[in-house]
């Protein structure tokens, strides 16, 4: 088992809430875990990533070599391009379809969408929609997980035990939102 | 008592800090190191032990106080990025001819491909001009473990230790077992004066006793478990220094190579180790991350041909190792790769929504729409991305205080206006001995401090003269006439801009105090606010 994933967004939407779920089920699981993350300059609203990998095996680099990542997790759709040297040749785009756009020159929505589709497998998530569906926008990176839950290579009940531990401390309510939003992406 | 934990590189130095028993840790936030001392401040056990963490003004304060703290006796961390140790450089050189009493451990934090930084100097480099020890870790549990040792290490050869991270390592998590916690020093004071009082006389005595304890260091580095052969058969072999270790075994783990390495991550260098593994190959890969240093000494001046590296573009010249550029060099072949689609823009990063520094810019490039030209003198902060549209309002960006000092030099050169933008936090660390300059020599300059009350580019830290600015320009001389408050907001423009001018056009010395709060803090303190309320309403 051995699973190299790069989630990409923009600095403040919360990329790293996604990795530490992620991170909290590999660990309960016994695997090893290495998750490199951005801080500093870029995280005022420049484009941010995190290189996560999870296997059996030690791990070695933290960062994902070109062209070895096995998922794209990206929570806006010109940044899930942005990383495409690191994809493997048949590895998987799992996307939100809703742009961020804090810059003047962001690209026709449509050439983003064509480029996506022509350049990997893909998964189109509509995370805002659903995200509002459970009553709460900021779940926006649960529903992400969730549709890339078949991707991680960590069952989705595992992923659901680990939201569970993370959130437990702000209180049942927020679990169980946090729980119906990842089984909304799950069922995207 | 075991304990695995999922930890960034800086979070396992503050764990094993605080297990190794340290009094203190005294720090100026600075990416990447700030996570390291945020982790004393929110630890509970920290807290019990009674460690202090608050943040210091600069990184010499923060080194010198670290010195003190060791002179009584007790163990002591001081964290810098690396052009902190810049500003430290002078207690640094000289804290290695004093020694230390308590364990000193120096924790510098590199950021080759200057992802937050204006350069990529190696602190290694530091670490060889003070003939100090130095270690470089390669993974988060060798940081814990390699922490713990440094601070046993410094104790052993009363010196203090070099530990360097860079970027990589600190902001990558990885689990670390922890091991068991050690008491605190108990307070036992330096009596031997001789060694702190560096007269000539003394300083004489004690560099000897530095340059004595050399083949010491090396014979450890010798013993180190830090360094360490991983066999494999020729005639290609590999020398990696610190984290370069994780992308050559990354790449001899994918594609299955059997060649040998050595790794090296204590310093000086372990110089039988290397001899007897240099004798055996005839092709040896130097990887470093950071400068080509120990590749130019083992390649010599003569260009010893055997050695690759940065040097004869084996590995890039600049900027950060990775497995790729380690793979190309081993000779691996790369997989076709995907290339970014042209449509995709850059996404720098930029001011936030309803940041004050935007509308005092946007203020003062009104201003200056009066003048033939526009000159500021700025300073490095959030308001530094004030160099970037829509706002092109700054001409400098150097170190930590040269904008003060800048618009002094070049009014004295007869620019006019000479105007300066600092933050807040970055004048308290390093701007106020220019503002004092200016003073004794009236000079004509308008500093403006661009006051959020936050060291915001680092993540919100307390800043070092809150609430204070005021009073310190007035108690260093300035003109109370020409302290000037004003709030930058939009609906204050006309206003501001008339300040602005008055004070460009004074010929002396004037202060603009720009406040507005951080939009980031405001929405922290806001969160924070309400944890309160709820708690206290659920009780
Ligand atoms: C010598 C040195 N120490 C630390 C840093 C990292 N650093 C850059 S700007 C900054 C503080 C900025 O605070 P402030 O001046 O208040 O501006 P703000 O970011 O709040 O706008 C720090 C700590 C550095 N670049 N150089
Ligand atoms: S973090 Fe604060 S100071 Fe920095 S850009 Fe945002 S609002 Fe401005």
């Amino acid at each position: 088992m051995n699973k190299n994933i790069i989630i990409a967004g923009v600095g403040g939407q919360g990329i790293l809430t996604i990795a530490a779920v992620i991170d909290l089920a590999a660990m309960n699981n016994g695997l090893h875990v290495k998750q490199a993350e951005v801080h500093g300059m870029s995280q005022r609203g420049g484009a941010v990533e995190s290189h996560l990998r999870i296997s059996d095996a030690e791990i070695f680099s933290d960062l994902i070599p070109r062209g070895k990542a096995d998922l794209i997790l990206a929570i806006e759709p010109m940044e899930s391009l942005r990383y495409l040297p690191f994809l493997s040749k048949d590895g998987v785009i799992v996307t939100a379809t809703e742009a961020f756009k804090n810059i003047a020159n962001y690209p026709e929505e449509d050439s983003i969408r064509a480029e996506i589709e022509k350049s990997a497998r893909h998964v189109f998530v509509d995370a805002e929609a659903l995200a509002r569906s459970v009553g709460n926008p900021k779940s926006f990176n649960v529903v992400m997980l969730g549709a890339a839950a078949p991707y991680i290579g960590i069952g989705a009940e595992q992923l659901e035990k680990a939201i569970a531990q993370l959130f437990a401390a702000k209180g049942e309510e927020i679990v169980e939102m946090n729980l119906l939003a990842f089984r909304k992406g799950l069922a995207n | 008592m075991t304990n695995k934990k999922l930890l960034l590189g800086a979070e396992a130095i503050a764990l094993a800090a605080i297990d190794a028993g340290i009094s203190g840790v005294y720090a100026y936030p600075g990416t990447p190191s700030t996570e390291i001392t945020e982790y004393i401040q929110r630890s509970k056990i920290a807290k019990q032990n009674g460690v202090r963490s608050k943040w210091s003004s600069n990184e010499k304060t923060a080194y010198e106080a670290a010195l003190g703290m060791s002179y009584a006796g007790k163990r002591s961390l001081v964290c810098m990025k690396h052009v902190g140790l810049n500003v430290a450089a002078d207690a640094f050189m000289n804290s290695a001819i004093t020694g230390v009493n308590g364990g000193l451990v120096v924790v510098v934090a590199d950021d080759p491909s200057m992802h937050s930084s204006q350069n990529e100097q190696d602190t290694r480099a530091y670490g060889r001009f003070a003939y100090l020890p130095v270690i470089e870790p390669s993974n988060q549990q060798e940081t814990y473990d390699a922490v713990r040792y440094a601070f046993d290490l410094s104790e052993l050869v009363k010196l203090p230790v070099l530990l360097r991270i860079t970027t990589r390592l600190s902001h990558s998590r990885a689990a670390v077992l922890q091991q068991v916690a050690k008491a605190q020093n108990a307070l036992n004071p330096s009596t031997e004066k001789k060694n702190w009082i560096l007269l000539p006389s003394n300083a004489r005595v004690n560099y000897a006793g530095l340059l004595g304890k050399q083949q010491q260091l090396t014979d450890i580095s010798e013993a180190s478990p830090l360094n360490k052969v991983v066999e494999g058969s020729g005639p290609k072999a590999v020398i990696a220094f610190g984290i370069a270790y994780n992308y050559v075994m990354e790449v001899k783990q994918a594609e299955k190579l059997d060649i040998p390495v050595l790794k090296i991550s204590q310093y000086p260098l372990p110089e039988k180790k290397l001899k007897a593994f240099v004798e055996k190959y005839d092709d040896v890969l130097i990887a470093e991350e950071g400068y080509p240093i120990y590749e130019e000494l083992l390649k010599g001046f003569f260009g010893n041909a055997k050695f690759r590296g940065r040097l004869d573009g084996a590995l890039p010249r600049m900027g950060e190792l990775s497995p790729d550029a380690l793979a190309k060099a081993l000779g691996v072949p790369m997989p076709e790769l995907k290339a970014i689609p042209a449509v995709v823009a850059n996404r720098p990063p930029m001011l936030c929504q309803g940041c004050g520094h935007g509308d005092l810019f946007v203020a003062m490039n009104r201003v200056f729409e009066s003048y033939p030209a526009k000159h500021v003198f700025s300073d490095i902060g959030c308001y530094t991305l004030g160099a970037l549209p829509p706002y092109d309002a700054i001409s400098t960006c150097v170190d930590m205080g040269a904008s003060i000092t800048m618009a002094k030099g070049a009014s004295d050169a007869g620019l006019h206006p000479a105007v300066a933008v600092i933050g807040d936090s970055t004048f308290t660390h390093s701007g106020i001995t220019g503002l004092i300059d200016a003073v004794n020599d009236g000079t004509s300059v308008t500093i403006i401090i661009s006051d959020n009350a936050t060291v915001a580019m680092t993540g919100g830290q307390e800043s070092s003269g809150d609430g204070n600015l005021y009073d310190i320009c007035k108690g260093v001389g300035v003109d109370e006439a020409h302290i000037r408050v004003i709030e930058p907001l939009k609906k204050n423009m006309e206003k501001n801009m008339a300040v602005l001018k008055e004070e460009f056009e004074y010929r002396g010395v004037s202060v603009v105090i720009a406040q507005r709060e951080c939009v980031q803090v405001m929405l922290k303190n806001k969160k924070q606010r309400n944890k309160t309320a709820a708690a206290k309403a659920a009780v």
